[in-house]
């Protein structure tokens, strides 16, 4: 009776949502229902993730059909951990919306949209069904089309129609390699998945199928040959909208790469680990390259999202327990610090009225908290020691140095200068300089935006100070991704 | 069977990919619409095209076909039924603001709004 939570944290947004399309008119009812729904789901969240640590992988099979003929949702320590960080951004852009996103778009299912949105990513971590996880992500990505879109602004239906295409494109392929999988295997449920592809030693039609899973998978995560479509999409929807889809959209595609490669195709790794190496150190070259190239705010935070995107995915290839730790920790880290980087990029928006560099500045002397705000979280960015992302990228460099990927080490370490430099050019502009608005000219108040990244950002500083405490949560996580026969005794027990 | 059939949709996807890389979005979107006939074709020979019986329990047949990817098909062609006209609608909104249907003519600019 127990593993009925593993459910909960799906079904909280799912009936919430269907409940807020009958209230489209009472924008503060839906504000209240909205942050209720989300705080309890972040509630049972960190009640899984307790749930998980005391008692080992959770199962909860549909309709009581034992695996692998039925669907199970399966909440191993990572996808509790991923589901729980998901539900706080989710909640604190709820927060950052209520201010910022304006009565119109409140008024057209802006927080149901937000809501379905959010049992896609959910749905998407704890299924243990890969055509179960194709549906998760349609339901992540049509909330997603119509979040895109919400308002109707010449530049949001000129990238929407671009976006659309990309994923349907993806989403046939996710269709066609789900069908080779079921020809050569005959089953869906990824632990039944994993024994079959062992018992046959994963012969080359196998590897093939994994490769096309990478290419679908690195599609949504916008890895290097495919991330081509990610700047101008994640530039054309209003500031809250980008934290959303820059903090959860792609890390689900980074958690099916994990999930994929450490449970099922895991027997070639010289030439699937190797393929997903490369690409992810491109992938961190071009992303670095964007986010030193571009003098426009939100240009410059979303190419870091493809800078982060090849550092976790290159943590797959890192054979050691530090490395997969590190990848985690990293992921988990940057879902937190990319949200609160674009909220507080949103609310620079809505004093300057543009995100272009070269017409902002001196935003320090009126705005001191926002500055000082925005300092801490380049610098966590960047990975400075008492911040979050200090932790991860020390796991990672130990990782690449424990298995030799010097290449990766110092990639990764002129990469985070890079960032460091790319974000603080954000900070200089912005922030220093003579003032280019007076008190009158500004667009607009910071007035309730800035609390919702101060959450952000305690948690951020937590999972660096703390990082003690979360640590054995990591590791657990590590450990299961490392042996897939733990996942696969828990799935199909008895 | 099974090899025409693969044969079959090896065309649809040809034919979606060349129609998906013209710069009118009515041609892209009549393109995903095979790509999905494409996909659902390929789902359903990969299914295995043995000869059976409908799935139906009343049939009282000694063989049935495979049930599970025709209900993964059901599935994929009302997901993707749903893309499509929320895509067609998109289009038509962009034509109505932005008056033009050539891909080409849709490039981001810096300067833009």
């Amino acid at each position: 009776m127990m593993n009925n939570f593993v459910i909960i944290p799906l079904l909280i947004p799912f009936v919430v949502g269907v409940v807020l399309i009958f209230f489209k008119d009472n924008i503060k009812l839906q504000r209240i229902i909205s942050t209720i729904s989300l705080i309890a789901t972040t509630g049972f969240a960190a009640y899984l993730v307790q749930l998980v640590y005391k008692e080992g992988i959770l199962t909860h099979k549909l309709g009581n059909w034992d695996p692998p003929f039925g669907i199970i949702l399966v909440a191993d320590m990572l996808a509790a951990l991923l589901v729980l960080t998901a539900s706080i951004v989710a909640l604190c852009c709820i927060l950052f919306a209520f201010r910022s996103i304006g009565e119109k778009r409140e008024r057209f299912y802006f927080y149901p949209l937000v809501h379905f949105l959010m049992v896609g990513v959910f749905g998407a971590f704890l299924t243990g069904d890969i055509f179960n996880l194709f549906v998760f992500f349609e339901v992540m990505l049509m909330s997603s089309y119509a979040l895109i879109v919400i308002g109707g602004t010449r530049a949001q239906l000129r990238e929407s129609l671009k976006y659309i295409l990309v994923n349907v494109i993806s989403s046939a392929l996710f269709v066609i390699t789900v069908a080779y999988l079921y020809s050569v295997t005959g089953t869906l449920n990824m632990a039944d998945l994993s024994q079959r592809v062992a018992e046959v030693n994963q012969p080359g039609i196998l590897t093939t199928i994994g490769v096309l899973f990478f290419i679908v998978f690195g599609l949504k995560a916008a890895l290097f040959p495919m991330y081509f479509w990610l700047p101008s999409a994640y530039n054309a929807p209003p500031p809250v909208v980008t934290a959303l889809f820059g903090a959860l959209l792609t890390k689900v595609g980074i958690y099916s790469i994990f999930r994929t490669f450490t449970l099922i195709f895991y027997h070639q790794p010289e030439v699937t680990h190797q393929l997903i190496g490369y690409t992810a150190l491109l992938t961190i070259v071009i992303g670095t390259v964007g986010a030193i190239a571009y003098n426009d705010m939100n240009k410059i935070l979303i190419y870091n999202i493809v800078i982060a995107v090849g550092v976790i995915v290159y943590g797959i290839t890192l054979t050691t327990p530090a490395g997969i730790e590190g990848a985690i920790y990293y992921l988990i880290h940057d879902m937190i610090i990319k949200a609160s980087l674009f909220l507080l990029g949103g609310a620079i928006i809505a004093i300057t009225g543009t995100s272009k560099l070269k017409e902002m500045g001196g935003l320090i002397q009126r705005h001191p908290q926002l500055g000082w705000m925005f300092f801490v979280a380049v610098v966590s960015l960047a990975g400075i020691p008492p911040l979050s992302g200090f932790v991860g990228k020390f796991l990672l460099v130990q990782g690449g140095l424990e298995s030799q990927s010097y290449t990766f080490v110092i990639v990764l370490l002129v990469s985070s200068l890079m960032v460091l430099y790319s974000a603080m050019k954000i900070f200089m502009n912005c922030f220093w300089r003579a003032p280019k608005l007076t008190e009158e000219q500004e667009k607009g108040s910071t007035k309730g935006m800035l609390y919702p990244s101060a959450i952000l950002l305690a948690i951020s500083i937590f999972l660096g100070l703390g990082a003690e405490v979360v640590f054995p949560y990591i590791s657990m996580a590590a450990e299961t991704l490392m042996d897939p026969s733990i996942y696969i005794e828990s799935v199909l027990k008895e | 069977m099974e090899i025409l059939m693969s044969i079959v949709s090896g065309i649809l996807f040809t034919v979606a990919v060349y129609l998906m890389l013209s710069r009118s979005i009515l041609r892209i979107i009549i393109g995903t619409g095979i790509l999905s006939h494409g996909v659902h074709l390929l789902l359903l020979t990969m299914g295995g095209l043995k000869a059976g019986t409908v799935p139906l329990l009343g049939e009282n047949a000694p063989a049935y076909t495979d049930p599970l990817p025709q209900a993964l098909i059901l599935t994929a062609i009302v997901i993707s039924f749903g893309v499509t006209s929320f895509f067609l609608v998109l289009a038509y909104r962009a034509y109505q603001e932005l008056g033009t249907d050539d891909m080409d003519k849709l490039r981001g600019h810096e300067n833009d709004e």
